[in-house]
């Protein structure tokens, strides 16, 4: 069961309560740009196995969209963010590389 | 190879079983071959035997980094089906079906195909007009499927509550043709014909790099040394993204995982595969007794092979609303398997931005059904660098071209 911490109302969420929202961290790409950079971002994910970056919504709790660090692998759980962040705060890439030594860091 | 047949029983009978060979060899992986398959599981194995069979390629290695067939088909529910809506996937699922009808005799291997038939119930007006649809469409693409009304679908399936409180059961499309195989027989059967072809199937061999030059793929390194191939194929499944990422490309498709279930053996009650999109579950029973039953998948990305509970509760709680006598059986093992979704839940057959390599993955939740035609289309592709006519849509340049395969519409959830 996976349980994650919501970073707006601090409530310890498990799976049913939350709704998954797919990458975090999307840098968009609207009219005007290639069809390569267009086509990445509509459809080409990453699918890491190992440390990822997620959109989750405490959808039957406050309703606020927040961004999760996790392991594909395992379901370990780095720690949770608020959704206003272009890239993961240092205080949870520390924790990843702490966990993670072998961990590439975010690209 | 020895033939499997009534006289090669009578005879080992005779001489206490102390004849049968061992059903495929384990060699060493010689420095290299025409073609590599990576991943030795139904689809891998059928690609190779199709390039053996259908192309007279028979350099060939399928290497595997666990055991065969240890992957998602040994995971997955055993249905096979070709209901499809959209023209590609129908094309490409009824091929497989078809084959399936006479692969025991083309293999030499019993894969215990049963075509009992199979249900999928429509519980909403939404479903009737869709499956409705779905038996129009199939008419005109030859694939013989047709509505029934919900008597007929009590008669097929007395144990069935039809007037369930929350989805009342409104009519079916019955695939007469459908049904169940064995699904380790499939891998097994395959890995023998391949085997008798003088291919190498090398299990505990994980590929761990895809080495390339100017463009073209030359070898894999692996757990046990490096390989040098002429053109490689990737038929992994859950881990398609991490060898295309070693082979410096990324797909688009999500891993997450897919659970199954089977309860206690108990005797025939059930002698058609059922499915219901609406309430996520599906349901057969196996030749042991069992109820083999599925659900849906979780949604967040996930290489743990286990799976959330709650999706389990949720599967049992609508196939006990719908099968009131299944209420008290005891589920004897669950477990999960990891499948790759693409955007439009359709297939990738398909070249790649390296000349040579070849990639087969994006099931989803509905790649057993599909092995023998799936392996066919595969090894047109590989043989001929071109896809044929069956694998000719199922390019991943449909992304990028808005030629999608949309079946996540058709099939809702229970691909």
């Amino acid at each position: 069961m996976l349980i994650l911490e919501c970073p707006y109302c601090g409530v310890k969420a498990e799976e049913t309560e939350l709704s998954p929202g797919h990458e975090a961290h999307l840098k968009r790409f609207g009219p005007g740009s290639s069809d390569e950079d267009f086509e990445s971002y509509m459809f080409a994910r990453k699918n890491p196995k190992g440390v990822h970056f997620e959109r989750w919504r405490h959808s039957y709790g406050c309703g606020k969209w927040f961004l999760a660090a996790r392991c594909t692998a395992t379901l370990e759980v780095f720690g949770t963010y608020p959704a206003q962040t272009s890239e993961p705060p240092p205080d949870i890439v520390a924790r990843i590389k702490a966990r993670r030594p072998e961990w590439e860091g975010y690209k | 190879m020895k033939r499997y047949s009534v006289f090669a029983i009578a005879r080992e009978a005779l001489r206490h079983h102390t004849g049968w060979e061992r059903a495929w060899a384990s060699p060493e992986p010689k420095p290299s071959y025409d073609v590599i398959v990576i991943g030795a599981g139904g689809h891998g194995l059928a690609t190779a035997y199709y390039l053996g069979k259908n192309f007279g390629i028979t350099n060939v290695a399928v290497i595997e980094k666990g055991w065969l067939g240890g992957g998602n088909t040994g995971r997955n529910t055993t249905i096979i089906r070709s209901n499809y809506l959209q023209d590609p996937s129908a094309a490409i699922y009824e091929k497989a079906r078809s084959l399936y009808e006479t692969l025991s005799q083309d293999l030499n291997y019993n894969v215990m195909f049963s075509p009992r038939g199979l249900l999928m119930l429509a519980q909403t007006h939404h479903e009737v007009r869709g499956y409705m649809r779905t038996v129009h469409a199939n008419l005109l693409q030859g694939v013989e499927t047709e509505w029934i009304g919900p008597e007929q679908v009590k008669r097929l399936v007395p144990i069935m509550n039809i007037h369930g409180p929350r989805y009342p059961v409104l009519g079916a499309l019955l695939q007469k043709r459908g049904g169940t195989a064995r699904h380790d027989a499939v891998a097994w059967g395959y890995a023998r014909a391949c085997s008798a072809m003088g291919m190498d199937i090398i299990q505990q061999c994980e590929v761990k790099g895809v080495r390339s030059e100017g463009g073209l793929v030359t070898g894999v390194e692996t757990t046990k040394g490096f390989i040098g191939t002429k053109k490689l194929a990737i038929v992994v499944a859950g881990h398609s993204g991490q060898v295309a990422e070693m082979a410096g490309f990324r797909l688009p498709v999500e891993a997450v995982a897919l659970q199954a279930l089977v309860s206690e053996p108990v005797k025939p009650c059930i002698d058609v595969v059922v499915m219901a999109n609406t309430v996520h579950g599906y349901m057969s029973q196996s030749d042991k007794g069992e109820l083999v039953i599925g659900g849906g998948t979780d949604s967040f990305n996930n290489f743990t092979q286990r799976g959330s509970f709650h999706h389990i509760e949720e599967t049992l709680r609508a196939l006990v609303e719908t099968f009131p006598i299944i209420s008290r059986l005891k589920m004897l093992r669950q477990w999960g398997g990891i499948v790759d979704m693409t955007g439009d839940r359709s297939p990738i057959l398909s070249k790649t931005p390296l000349g040579n390599c070849f990639i087969n993955c994006g099931w989803g939740t509905g790649g057993f059904k599909a092995i023998p035609g799936s392996g066919w289309a595969m090894a047109e592709l590989v043989a001929k660098g071109e896809p044929g006519a069956l694998a000719a849509e199922f390019g991943m340049d449909r992304f990028r071209e808005g030629r999608f395969i949309d079946e996540s519409v058709a099939a809702g959830v229970a691909h």
